[in-house]
């Protein structure tokens, strides 16, 4: 994949993540989301090691895996109007959401949960000799759960095919992630498990998509776990009705210096420039025409509540 | 064929028969694959099977039952075993958040074919954190099947239809039943999920038991029919779905109910049976309805002071006779 399409890539979820906060902002949208924002290189670097039938298990702030995955877009912003979504009907919004159609195992809305989900989903992969991996994403602060230590020495002992992406945003939700941890780097612990442990660029989809390779690379082969921890900040708040007062004065501001299609356009010349302002106006067109098509989703008929609670 | 079988052994034909007739079944925990489990209930399996369908994993509940979510989600069956009912509370998080919900807030687009084996109740010397009889959590709890089979035969028909079904499912044996021995029909036909079962009829008083308080249950009715108390005795089987029509049925000829578990009272599963029979047979009742649980203490670890919280028989009998002689 070349820079325009990375570039498109990442364009698609920021402009589908600031298009969110909008319909937050209208009343369009209930509850709280988990914004990406900065965090886009990530993703789009990741996915490109995947292919078809590798599963993706994120976090609540995971918009941008979905996105990635190809998961439709119509379908997201239905899901987090509440209406009947193609994907979860309504059940799930934000922080929940899935598609079996895409391999996309999931959100998760209890920090690190999806860790031993992604192990069972690898343990699968391992057990059919499908050659799949799974990747799961976590956030820094969910390095200090219990259940991501236990999923990892799972995978570990076990040898399943699990790719650990830690997105490291410094922020574990609204605490600094080094008042959290003795380690100076959290892929430092991959040692802990017998497992390797890289940190990365993660506002550089280059970067990240060469790590997250070596990784998968030796997951298909059976070699096991690996923890690639991507670097990168966090431009909007833990939640959409954070503030930051906690942050200190001008750390968003320098952070957008370093955000990852501003990076782009800062090493880009005039004649990718023109490309990249055009790939703004495709995206955001593509992006309003999904808010469109989104908002015609009927909303879920109450007389369906109690369906699916068992098969 | 009905073969006479020890619980434990029933329970180990039972996986037998999961792994020798469904390749997508894999099985894990504590201990169950080299050391064939504390109990003996996967006795032999691994030879038979192999590490790639029975292995031993870390002690670590929140890990390996979220795996077993996981590869349930992806095309596995998997049975996960927590070694004891007690070690469910470390990994709450998987039963309530996780297992539980998926297939609900997937809108059906994902299952999750899982069972999570574990043994439960008192047993003597046993202390607080390896006596609970956790079944009301689960049952709170939707989207998770909840099965207690009281017999042999029901410790091999529950677990098989546990591993067929599409939900995850609770499967909880009672660690004091594993001697008794009885017919246990290996060659049935797989039951579909769910029913209550009537073991002993009787037109007086109905009691309703699960796991463990069943045969408490029976041996009361014995002790009750030589003073002239003919007591219905329903073995209540699955919590969920619970088949209430059942109880309310035998409560309809009976007017009288009776409530028998080894769960502490408060908030038990007994007070669900309560309640639903104060709200569906209320016309019926013609005393209220008594409950027998443990009371409201942890689980003492000395017999002597085992013997003075955990129901018997003789409370069962005790509730009996306030209920059809006030």
């Amino acid at each position: 994949m070349g820079l325009p399409d990375d570039y498109r890539l990442m364009a698609r979820i920021r402009r589908f993540e600031e298009r969110l906060a909008a319909l937050k902002d209208d009343g369009e949208i209930p509850g709280s989301i988990h914004l990406c924002n900065g965090q886009e290189a990530i993703p789009v670097g990741a996915c490109r090691a995947l292919r078809d039938g590798d599963h993706v298990t994120a976090t609540y702030r995971g918009h941008g895996w979905a996105v990635a995955r190809g998961v439709d877009m119509v379908g997201l912003f239905a899901e987090m109007m509440g209406r009947d979504s193609a994907l979860c009907g309504g059940r799930a919004a934000s922080p929940y959401l899935s598609d079996p159609s895409r391999w996309f195992v999931g959100e998760n809305s209890i920090v690190g949960a999806g860790v031993p989900v992604a192990a069972g989903a690898a343990l699968t992969a391992q057990r059919t000799g499908s050659g799949a991996v799974s990747l799961v994403s976590i956030g820094d602060g969910a390095m200090n759960q219990g259940n991501v230590h236990e999923g990892i020495n799972l995978a570990a002992v076990l040898d399943l095919p699990l790719v650990l992406v830690v997105e490291n945003n410094v922020y574990s939700e609204m605490s600094r992630i080094e008042d959290m941890v003795r380690v100076r780097q959290l892929a430092e612990r991959a040692a802990g498990y017998g497992i390797p442990g890289r940190v990365v660029d993660g506002n550089d989809a280059d970067a990240v998509a060469e790590a997250v390779t070596e990784a998968v690379t030796r997951a298909r082969e059976g070699a096991g776990p690996s923890i690639v921890e991507a670097m990168t900040e966090r431009l909007v708040g833990h939640y959409s009705g954070d503030v930051q007062h906690y942050r200190p004065a001008g750390e968003i501001a320098a952070a957008r210096g370093r955000e990852p299609l501003a990076r782009i356009r800062q090493a880009a010349d005039p004649a990718l420039t023109a490309r990249l302002d055009a790939i703004d106006a495709e995206v955001a067109a593509e992006v309003e025409a999904a808010v469109t098509a989104a908002r015609a989703v009927p909303f879920p008929d109450p007389a369906t509540a109690k369906e699916h609670v068992h098969v | 064929m009905s073969e006479s079988l020890r619980y434990i052994q029933a329970v180990n034909a039972a996986l037998t028969w999961a792994l020798d007739s469904r390749d997508d079944t894999v099985y894990f925990g504590e201990d169950v694959a080299l050391p064939g489990g504390p109990f003996g209930a996967t006795k032999g399996l691994h030879k038979r099977f192999g590490s790639a369908r029975i292995f031993d994993t870390p002690i670590s509940e929140t890990g390996f039952l979220g795996m077993a979510l996981g590869a349930a989600m992806t095309g596995l069956r998997p049975i996960a075993e927590i070694m004891y009912a007690d070690f469910s509370f470390v990994a709450m998080d998987q039963f309530v958040n996780q297992i539980s919900t998926i297939h609900y807030s997937s809108n059906g687009r994902w299952r999750a074919p899982l069972v999570i084996r574990m043994q439960q109740g008192y047993s003597p010397g046993a202390c607080a954190q390896h006596s609970h009889s956790p079944e009301a959590y689960f049952a709170h709890t939707p989207g998770l099947r909840v099965a207690l089979p009281a017999t042999p035969d029901d410790a091999y028909q529950m677990l098989r239809t546990a591993v067929i079904s599409d939900d995850p499912v609770v499967v909880a044996e009672a660690r004091m039943l594993y001697p008794t021995r009885g017919p246990v029909r290996t060659d049935a036909p797989v039951e579909p999920v769910g029913g209550a079962r009537v073991v002993r009829p009787g037109d007086d008083v109905t009691v309703v038991a699960w796991s463990r308080m069943v045969g408490a249950a029976l041996d009361a009715a014995g002790e009750l029919a030589e003073e002239g108390i003919e007591a219905e005795v329903i073995d209540l089987r699955w919590l969920n779905p619970l088949d209430f029509d059942t109880v309310a049925a035998s409560v309809a000829r009976t007017g009288r109910l009776v409530v028998a578990h080894e769960a502490n009272l408060t908030g038990g599963f007994g007070a669900e049976i309560a309640a639903r029979a104060a709200a569906e047979c209320f016309a019926d009742l013609r005393a209220p309805v008594a409950r027998v649980a443990t009371p409201d203490v942890p689980m003492p670890a000395a017999p002597a002071l085992q013997a003075a919280v955990v129901p018997e028989a003789a409370d069962v009998v005790a509730a009996v006779r306030r209920t059809v002689r006030p």
